[in-house]
């Protein structure tokens, strides 16, 4: 797409013209997020090994996360990613205002998200399913569920990392948009880290699957 | 006579640690690297000097045998992440993409010095492990040993690699975006310098394998601090998917080690020659051939480590293919020789040098890549002698050929050619009396990683050793000359090669911005024969 | 804008959806079924939320590389351990 949003006075000495600095931006950042699928790639193809060879252990470890919250959680990013793209859209059709209150929502949105898992967490700490020397879950397999449990833990720990970031990013961006840096001459910036948030929601799309919906049938 | 003020360049336009510190131009930010990279050859080099000396005779007598293990692993760390991983592609590419494309700078400026701060952080996080002990887990530090048994600084050590990678990340994706979105006008793919060509290659084995690693390391070390398992026999992990998730980085790293070089050479070969490369066209597919070839064959480093026989099959047919672009350049470059108007100044012997020894270790690498041989020569001396006549013979053969030849367009003065066709000459045979024996050993079964072995393999051990003094030699007399020439080196100006390309249409150095106003190209890659231009007069 | 709802509603249904039919048994076929809404739901959010509908060729181009190499890493490591001990060799 070759819409330059850019003006003159926000266009980096090395590029020619903001048409190229807003590609360049945008490139950039899918060829980050190509980087991001590799990264958690790597997360993923340890599940896919361990869950071909312990199926039934895979299941009985997923019985232990919470159906419901995981679902409420799908669907608070799914609402996250929605207001993401609703400030991008408004910074388009210069909607200056409902950029930041959109910023806002998606911020408040993705730390109910990080407060619900902090609660899942908590609780499997409670229950003693953290992998490691805390690790107290008795049962037949528990050594095989202890590597699942490490899966859960790496895959939406690295996750929620991400996320943490990406609302540190939505934060100092709220704030630039509240002092009415954005609109429809620029907003790159808005772009690129929505580009980046909904790659952490796709991320959590296959996640949610993957570790909460094993086994239950 | 007064003696005309020196031109504004990049060199010169401000002075002081901070401006050198807090720069965002490409220029400045390739010699902090050149500067960095430089010292880490210095460290790696301490930990080889060391581990020749203590194979000069068949029993460990200078070191104990951890120390041994730390030593090798030390060396490996340092020299793969921290020297040959950055080397070309951080000084040189950084240096001279936006000029041979004809930008002020790449695209993502405050990324490049942030890159460099991340090489720097991981640099000194190894570096402090190195001292505070060091690790012996090897570079490859294999599973469950480095995450359960050994009691030494692995994750310090891995979590500087691992932080290292994000520079080599950003390194890359800066490069990628840089040349699709950059070129000058006029400036097609097929126009390109070959240089580019074989970065961008690089760039994108960069971007797609560097997180694998990096993910896999921080398992690693969670692994070893948390005790989670997941690389852990006991339960129920599995020490091949550690292999797997580390060799699909390592492996195609060795071609982010060589493609740069081999851009190099190309742009060496034509120059003094005097010629279009032949089969241009070719050689640029053929990096995106080696890059995406070089992702499908990591399984030919766990023939014996338990991988299933079939996988090793497919690996060992994809290991044999890969070999076929780089055959490719090799017969192209040659092709170019062919009734060029050759000069022998020291790039070119540099370059010469490289198409003879990476041959060698290519053809070994073949004889890798066949399953039965591989199972007899594998962890021997056979596979340290493949990956340095790849990674010294090849690859810092190629970088030194870079040195040599871009040296007077980086600080505008001239090395001294008769020094530097001396060290060409010491660095070759020095090399050659290094690593020949090395096959030689590895295939009589002396094993690798270790300080002790049978009497009879003593000879050729010294050999070895007393080629690697003489390949010490040849890389210090370089460092001299070249930090001499820093003050004392004879002024050039824009062209002293009569080479192609737009770096050698501006001065030498360059002015920050590098071009007036962006270039029009309007010929092909390569319009030799070129004239040099006369000396800059000094007056 | 209305796109942006439409999409976001469908997201929903499609979650709801994949945890309905993870309480079906389906066999061998529930891993299909769910692989598939969270296919479908990642395409959502890339061609809408993230426009590669009006991205350029280039882009698009990555992410097909992108997804291809996590395929290839996740393939061929698996080509070894789902053919480990077929045969009756050890350590083979």
């Amino acid at each position: 797409m070759s819409r330059s949003h850019d003006t003159a006075d926000h266009v980096a000495h090395q590029f020619e013209d903001a048409g190229q600095q807003f590609v360049a931006s945008t490139f950039g950042t899918w060829l980050f997020l190509v980087t991001e699928i590799m990264f958690f790639g790597g997360l993923f193809t340890a599940y896919v090994m361990y869950r071909a060879r312990y199926p039934e252990a895979f299941a009985h470890g997923s019985h232990h996360l919470d159906i419901t919250l995981g679902a409420l959680n799908t669907g608070v990013l799914i609402f996250s990613s929605f207001t993401m793209v609703t400030a991008v859209h408004s910074a388009q059709v210069g909607k200056i205002r409902r950029i930041f209150s959109a910023l806002l929502a998606t911020i408040s949105l993705g730390t109910v998200f990080l407060v619900i898992k902090s609660f899942e967490y908590h609780h499997k700490l409670v229950e003693g399913l953290v992998p490691g020397p805390l690790f107290t879950y008795a049962a037949p397999d528990a050594r095989h569920q202890e590597l699942f449990m490490s899966a859960y833990f790496a895959m939406t720990g690295l996750h929620a990392l991400h996320m943490i970031i990406g609302i540190g990013v939505l934060t100092w961006l709220a704030v630039q948009a509240w002092r009415g840096r954005y609109g429809a001459a620029y907003y790159t910036p808005i772009e690129c880290a929505g580009l980046y948030w909904h790659f952490v929601d796709i991320v959590w799309i296959f996640l949610f699957p993957l570790l909460y919906l094993l086994g239950r049938s | 006579m007064e003696r005309a003020a020196a031109r504004t360049n990049y060199l010169n336009i401000d002075y002081g640690v901070r401006s050198w510190l807090l720069t965002l131009d490409h220029k400045r930010i390739a010699l902090l690297y050149l500067g960095s990279i430089t010292i880490m050859f210095f460290v790696g080099s301490i930990a080889a000097l060391v581990i020749r000396l203590e194979l000069l005779t068949p029993m460990g007598d200078i070191v104990q045998s951890d120390t041994y293990n730390k030593l090798f692993t030390m060396h490996g760390v340092i020299m793969v992440f921290f020297f040959l991983v950055p080397s070309i592609p951080a000084v040189f590419g950084n240096f001279l993409i936006p000029i041979m494309i004809g930008a002020r700078d790449l695209a993502f400026p405050r990324l490049n010095l942030a890159s460099w701060y991340i090489y720097l952080l991981g640099g000194l996080v190894t570096l402090w492990g190195l001292f505070a002990g060091g690790a012996d887990t090897g570079w490859t530090f294999y599973t469950p040993y480095s995450t359960t048994a050994s009691t030494t600084k692995v994750i310090p050590v891995a979590v500087g690699v691992f932080i290292s990678g994000f520079s080599s990340i950003l390194t890359g994706l800066n490069f990628i975006v840089t040349i699709h979105t950059m070129r000058a006008p006029g400036l097609t793919w097929f126009r390109l310098p070959l240089f580019v060509w074989a970065h961008y290659a690089t760039s994108l084995i960069m971007i797609l394998g560097t997180p694998v690693i990096a993910i896999t390391l921080l398992l690693v070390a969670l692994e070893r601090g948390l005790h989670i398992g997941i690389f852990d026999p006991a339960l129920g992990g599995d020490p091949l998917l550690f292999q797997h998730l580390f060799w699909f980085y390592s492996h195609p790293a060795v071609y982010i080690m060589i493609l740069p070089s081999m851009g190099v050479v190309s742009e060496v070969i034509a120059c003094f020659s005097q010629k279009r490369v032949f089969g241009y066209g070719f050689i640029a597919i053929s990096s995106l051939a080696i890059a995406l070839l070089g992702f499908l064959v990591w399984g030919h480093h766990m023939f014996v480590s338990g991988q299933s026989l079939y996988a090793a099959l497919i690996f060992s047919v994809l290991s044999m293919a890969v070999a076929i672009p780089s055959a490719v350049k090799v017969f192209n470059w040659t092709a170019t020789l062919y009734r060029g108007s050759i000069r022998f100044d020291a790039p070119m012997l540099f370059a010469l040098g490289f198409i003879g020894l990476f041959t060698i270790g290519g053809l070994t690498g073949l004889f890798l890549a066949s399953l039965g041989l591989d199972v007899h020569v594998h962890d021997t001396y056979f596979i340290v002698a493949h990956f340095h006549y790849i990674m010294v013979g090849g690859a810092l053969m190629g970088y030194l050929g870079a040195v040599h030849f871009w040296w007077p367009k980086i600080i505008g003065r001239m090395y001294p050619e008769v020094w530097a066709k001396i060290s060409a000459v010491i660095v070759f045979l020095g090399f050659n009396l290094t690593f020949f024996p090395q096959f030689v050993l590895g295939y009589l079964g002396m094993p690798r990683r270790y300080h002790f072995y049978p009497d009879e393999f003593q000879v050729l051990n010294v050999m070895s050793t007393a080629g690697a003094s003489i390949l010490g030699v040849g890389y210090l007399i370089p460092f001299l000359y070249l930090l001499w020439t820093m003050r004392y080196g004879r002024r050039v100006g824009a062209n002293p090669w009569g080479a192609a390309g737009l770096e050698w249409q501006i001065a030498s150095p360059p002015p920050t911005e590098n071009f007036d106003e962006t270039p029009i190209v309007e010929n092909e890659a390569y319009p030799y024969p070129i004239a040099p231009e006369e000396v800059e007069s000094v007056a | 804008m209305r796109a942006y709802l439409f999409v976001f509603a469908t997201l929903l249904l499609l979650t709801g959806l994949t945890v309905t039919a993870a309480f079906i048994h389906l066999g061998a076929m529930n891993d299909v079924v769910a692989m598939t809404i969270a296919v479908t739901k990642a395409l959502l959010v890339l061609v809408y939320f993230m426009h590669l509908r009006h991205s350029p060729g280039l882009t698009r181009l990555s992410v097909v590389v992108g997804v291809f190499w996590l395929v290839v890493l996740i393939s061929l490591t698996m080509s070894d351990v789902a053919t480990r001990g077929l045969l009756g060799v050890p350590g083979k």
